[in-house]
Order: structure tokens, then C-alpha cells, then sequence
């Protein structure tokens, strides 16, 4: 696959996600500045097209970068318990302020999702036995342990219909105002496009890195908080979006091979399409109303991964 | 100590908790309270000896101690069939009208679903377990979705009376259901104790059971079956609790040191009753908690999952 071909894929798409939604809108309409269409285009489809690129590049990139890092294919913000940990962070900062401000919620998370992937490397670095299989089951297990302690402390505080918000990724409720800290993953993409070649040096293995002269702590550290400040600012918008971080960077591989520099822009576009696909979907099938984006993309995204799996034993080894 | 005296040890201690969660502290009308809670206390019981009971069967047929019958996906594929009822047939059909013929599809479609992945999952016998397990997951994933996915298409009056179906609990157990699980309870204790003896040889595996006149393939067939009765009755009656069989299957192996089934099945039971009743009783009771015991039993099984995965990547490394 080309890069343009991706690229035109995404445009199409995009523009029909402008124009589809409760209220048919028609570039006709656009035409006249002061007409209601054109409000709700700014207000609200604009904003949505914007947050599913962001959301689609940023957490196909995280988790690109998490596999390389850690050497896994099936690596990824949803296995390794990234986005667990920044909704648990969420939840920590509701409980210790009681008028807890945006910026509070922010900090909180990042500093959650931060520590908690860097503590799954951690347990990693511990276990000798490497399967490819036993690295996500085990971080699997470990989201499944956070996320109950947020259910626990969820339920004793009264707070668990504000966070099961987070657990559902939807686009439904993104319009201007509410999705600009997805901003701040621009410069943590720009970031992991400038490191791409380190990450694919880092991905040989400590040694080997360190020989080739790579200071591998530091590009390590580097690349978990890129992944960090993106899961951060997606789960806080959008909500958690499962399997993106972990099908698409692998279909990407397939094609492509491992060379980062040359795999993120493809990963990036691919994520964009596969989130727009699914999101427009969601949109369509029972129009007006809308099924949210996690659910669409739970079902086509788990389908593929155990197609992969199922297919590709061979080549994940 | 003898196994027969550790049975009677436990036997004591589920008798102790069951009469501390019928008497203690209650206040106001005791003819009240007094049914309610006995009628609780049956359910727990009930769902308790179920999912042992399947748990220990299953994990002899496919020679491996930490696949469950949930784990695998099979309680998913219960709120599967009675999402797809409502969806196609309504509420008012005789699918959902008639308990029988409900149940009686439920088991048909779980059945089939555990042939399915017995044939292509476990009889090539190559698969290394990590692999089946996260196969399992993401079944569990693909198809908690797919019900999400159908449950936002269905007419809302619909789904109310769905949601009663699937999202049962200890506090709002059905009396009717009740009697239908003693009897189909009773039946599998019947049939468990013809084929007991069987069992312990089928532990031996494949071939050499056959080698001893085991009709090998035609029992795995009939214990599936046996499991996914099972399974669908602590389903229908409390909803799915996906570590709990794992946690007592393998507390009784570690107690217990035998190869009999009889021993464990009637010891993996006595276990689930007092995690249960136990477990509710100091949540309620004790520590005055809000939260249900599935989220502290999801908590405590990840832990000991991940510390059984630990244990047995070491043997296998």
C-alpha cells in the first residue's frame, strides 16, 4: 500500500464524516455564513473530525512506539495498562480536590498513565521468560488489577458514573471548547516522528543499542512519556478507544517491515482511516441517533487481532 | 492431615459463615429479613458449587489448570444468545417467555461455542496455553461487544427488560430461578457421580485413557456439555464473575493433594461457598462496603492470576 493511496482514503473519508450527522448539511449551505449549518459545522463536525485525527494518529503512534520499545508486537496502551492507569489517575484527582479543575485532572492522569506503564517496563525488565504471548496477557491482567482498584474506590466515593464516562470512547460529545487538549499530542507525534530512528535502535535491544552508542535510558524514558502525554489527552477527551494502539501498527509492520521512520506516517494515516471508518459507522446504523466509537471499534478491532493471532503465529515469532 | 479431615474443616467453615450472614445483627422484622437472606445465602451456594464444579471438569478435559470455562469466553456467549433473543424475537416471544426453551437455547448455543473451540483450540494439542488464554480474552472481548453493540440498537422498553436478565446480582435473586437451578444442580451432582471414576482416568490423558476403554472424545462431548449447564445457571443467576473459578479450582488443587475429582469438586465447592458467603458477609456486614464483591474478587483473581502465570512461566522457562 502507498502512502497517497492511504492518503486520499483519509480525505474521502473525512469529508463524508463532515457531512453526515443528525442534521444533513450540504456545501450549499456553507455558502451562507450566517445559516445554522454553518454553526453547527464549526461547532461541532470540524471539532469532530479533528479529534478522530488526532485520537487516530496519537494512539496508533503509542502504540507503535510501545512495541518497539518493548520488543512485543502485541504491546500497546490497552495491554500494558496505559489507559487503566489514567483513569485511575482521574479518579485520584476527584478524590483528593473536591473542586477538582481541569488542569488538576490533566496533571494527575499523565502522571498516572506515566507510572504505570513505566512500572509494567519495570515488570517486564523482571521476567525472564519472554513469550510474545505472555508479555500482553500479563499486562492485560495488570489493567484488569488497576481498573478495579478505580471501580473500588469508584463505588465508595459515589464517582463511578463520572469515570465509566471516560470508559466510553465516543466522539458524540466533542464540539468546540471540549476537545482542544488534544493539541498537545502534536508536538508528542511531531516528537516520536524526529526520535523514529532511535526508537528503531532502541528496538534491537539494550545492548545492541548501547553499542551502536544510543544513551538507551534516556530514548526509553523519552519515548514512555510520548506515549503517556498521548494516551493522557486522548482518554480525558475522547474516552478509551481499544485495539487502535495494537492492530494498526501491526498491519503497518506487515507491509512495511520495522523501520520506524519510514512506519509512522503510515501508521499514522492507517490509524486516521480505520478510527474514521468505524466512527462513521457508528454514525450510520441507526441514524439519527449514534453507537459509540469504543464499541465499533471493540468489535472490528478484536475481530482482526484474532484473525492475526489465528493466522499469524509464525510471523509474530 | 488426612484429605477427609480438611474437607470437614471446610465444611464447618462455609456452615459458620452461612449462619453468620442468615443471624447476625438483624434488625427490625426478622420474618423480614430472615427469608431474603436465606434466599440469597441459596444463591450464592448455588452459583458457588456451579462454577467449581465446571471449572474443575473443564480444566481435566483440556489438561491445563488455569483455563475456565469463563476465561474462555463461554459466560459471554450466555448474555450473547439472550441479547440476540431479545433482538430478533422481542421480549414478549416465547423464546423469553418460556424459561425452558430460554434456557434451553442457551445451552444449545454454548455447547456448540465450547465444541467449536474444544475442536480447533484444543485438540491440535500444539498450542502453547498462553496463546489459548489470550485467544480466550479477546473471544471474551469480541463478544462483550458485540452485545454492547446490539443492546444501543434495541428498542429501550426492550432493553430494560434485557437488562434485568443480564445484569443479575446476589440482591436481586428470582425465586422461580432458584428451584429450576436446585433441580438442574441436582441432576449434574447425579450424572457427576457416575462418571467420576472416568474422570480421573481421562486426567491421564488422551491416549492413555483410551488405551484403559475410555470412550475419550465421546466424554469430552458430554463434559462440555456438563460445564456449559453449568455455566449457564450461575450465569443466569448472578451474571458472569470471570476469575472466581480459577481462584477456587486452583486453591483446592494447592489444599487438597489428590487426583480424585470427587475430592476436589466437593473441595473447590466448599471453597466458592465460603469465598462467597464469606466474602459478602464481611463486605456487607463488616466493613459496611458499597462495593460488590465481583470488583474486590476481580482485584484478588488478577493478582493470582498474574502469580499462576508467574509459577508456571518458571516451570515452563
Amino acid at each position: 500500500m502507498r502512502l497517497w493511496m492511504l492518503g486520499i482514503a483519509a480525505i474521502v473519508l473525512s469529508f463524508i464524516s463532515l457531512f453526515i450527522g443528525a442534521i444533513d448539511i450540504t456545501p450549499k449551505d456553507l455558502l451562507n455564513w450566517e445559516s445554522d449549518e454553518t454553526h453547527i459545522f464549526l461547532i461541532s463536525r470540524i471539532p469532530r473530525l479533528l479529534a478522530i485525527i488526532l485520537a487516530g494518529a496519537g494512539m496508533s503512534i503509542a502504540g507503535l512506539i510501545m512495541q518497539s520499545l518493548s520488543r512485543n508486537k502485541f504491546v500497546s496502551p490497552t495491554t500494558a495498562g496505559t489507559l487503566d492507569a489514567a483513569k485511575l489517575g482521574i479518579l485520584i484527582s476527584m478524590l483528593f480536590f473536591t473542586n477538582v479543575t481541569y488542569t488538576q485532572q490533566v496533571i494527575f492522569s499523565f502522571a498516572f498513565a506515566l507510572a504505570g506503564t513505566f512500572l509494567f517496563m519495570q515488570i517486564l525488565d523482571r521476567i525472564k521468560f519472554k513469550d510474545v504471548i505472555f508479555v500482553p496477557l500479563i499486562g492485560i491482567m495488570y489493567g484488569n488489577i488497576l481498573s478495579s482498584i478505580t471501580t473500588f474506590f469508584g463505588y465508595e466515593a459515589d464517582l463511578l458514573q463520572n469515570i465509566s464516562s471516560w470508559l466510553m470512547g465516543s466522539f458524540t460529545l466533542i464540539i468546540a471548547g471540549r476537545y482542544e487538549l488534544l493539541y498537545v499530542s502534536i508536538p508528542a507525534i511531531i516528537l516520536a516522528y524526529l526520535y523514529a530512528n532511535k526508537f528503531t535502535v532502541a528496538g534491537m535491544g539494550e545492548d545492541f543499542a548501547r553499542n551502536l552508542g544510543l544513551s538507551y535510558k534516556l530514548v526509553l524514558n523519552i519515548g514512555l512519556v510520548l506515549v503517556a502525554v498521548i494516551s493522557t489527552t486522548v482518554v480525558l477527551t475522547v474516552g478509551v478507544i481499544p485495539f487502535l494502539g495494537l492492530i494498526v501498527p501491526n498491519i503497518v509492520s506487515l507491509y512495511l517491515g520495522d523501520n520506524l521512520r519510514k512506519t509512522i506516517p503510515h501508521t499514522a494515516v492507517l490509524g486516521i482511516v480505520f478510527l474514521l471508518i468505524c466512527d462513521i459507522l457508528g454514525r450510520i446504523i441507526i441514524h439519527p441517533y449514534e453507537i459509540p466509537v469504543n464499541v465499533t471499534v471493540a468489535v472490528i478491532g478484536s475481530a482482526i487481532f484474532l484473525t492475526m493471532l489465528l493466522r499469524g503465529r509464525a510471523y509474530a515469532k | 492431615m488426612r484429605n477427609s479431615t480438611k474437607l470437614m474443616i471446610l465444611a464447618a467453615i462455609a456452615l459458620v459463615f452461612i449462619l453468620l450472614y442468615g443471624f447476625y445483627d438483624i434488625k427490625g422484622g426478622f420474618d423480614y429479613a430472615f427469608p431474603k437472606r436465606m434466599l440469597r445465602v441459596t444463591a450464592m451456594v448455588i452459583t458457588g458449587i456451579a462454577i467449581a464444579y465446571s471449572t474443575v471438569v473443564f480444566q481435566t478435559i483440556t489438561h491445563n489448570r488455569i483455563l475456565t470455562p469463563s476465561v474462555m469466553g463461554l459466560d459471554s456467549m450466555y448474555q450473547v444468545v439472550q441479547t440476540l433473543i431479545y433482538f430478533f424475537a422481542g421480549s414478549m416471544s416465547v423464546w423469553v417467555l418460556n424459561k425452558y426453551l430460554n434456557f434451553g437455547a442457551a445451552i444449545f448455543a454454548m455447547v456448540v461455542f465450547a465444541l467449536i473451540l474444544y475442536r480447533f483450540l484444543f485438540r491440535a494439542d500444539k498450542h502453547p496455553i498462553y496463546f489459548l488464554l489470550l485467544i480466550g480474552m479477546i473471544i471474551g472481548t469480541l463478544l462483550g461487544s458485540f452485545v454492547t453493540f446490539l443492546q444501543v440498537l434495541i428498542d429501550p422498553v426492550e432493553y430494560l427488560s434485557l437488562q434485568s436478565r443480564l445484569f443479575a446480582t446476589f440482591t436481586n435473586v428470582k425465586a422461580e430461578l432458584l428451584f429450576i437451578s436446585i433441580g438442574i444442580l441436582f441432576l449434574a451432582f447425579l450424572y457427576g457421580y457416575l462418571i467420576m471414576d472416568k474422570l480421573d482416568v481421562m486426567s491421564l490423558g488422551r491416549e492413555n485413557a483410551i488405551n484403559l476403554g475410555i470412550n475419550y472424545d465421546g466424554m469430552v462431548m458430554r463434559i462440555l456439555i456438563l460445564s456449559s449447564v453449568l455455566i449457564a445457571t450461575s450465569t443466569a443467576l448472578v451474571g458472569p464473575i470471570t476469575f472466581f473459578g480459577l481462584i477456587v479450582a486452583n486453591l483446592s488443587y494447592q489444599y487438597l493433594v489428590t487426583y480424585k475429582h470427587s475430592i476436589h469438586i466437593l473441595g473447590a465447592s466448599l471453597i466458592s461457598i465460603i469465598a462467597l458467603v464469606g466474602g459478602n458477609f464481611l463486605v456487607e456486614h463488616i466493613f459496611e462496603l458499597r462495593t460488590t464483591l465481583s470488583v474486590i474478587i476481580n482485584f484478588i483473581g488478577g493478582i493470582y492470576f498474574i502469580y499462576l502465570l508467574l509459577k508456571e512461566s518458571r516451570a515452563a522457562g
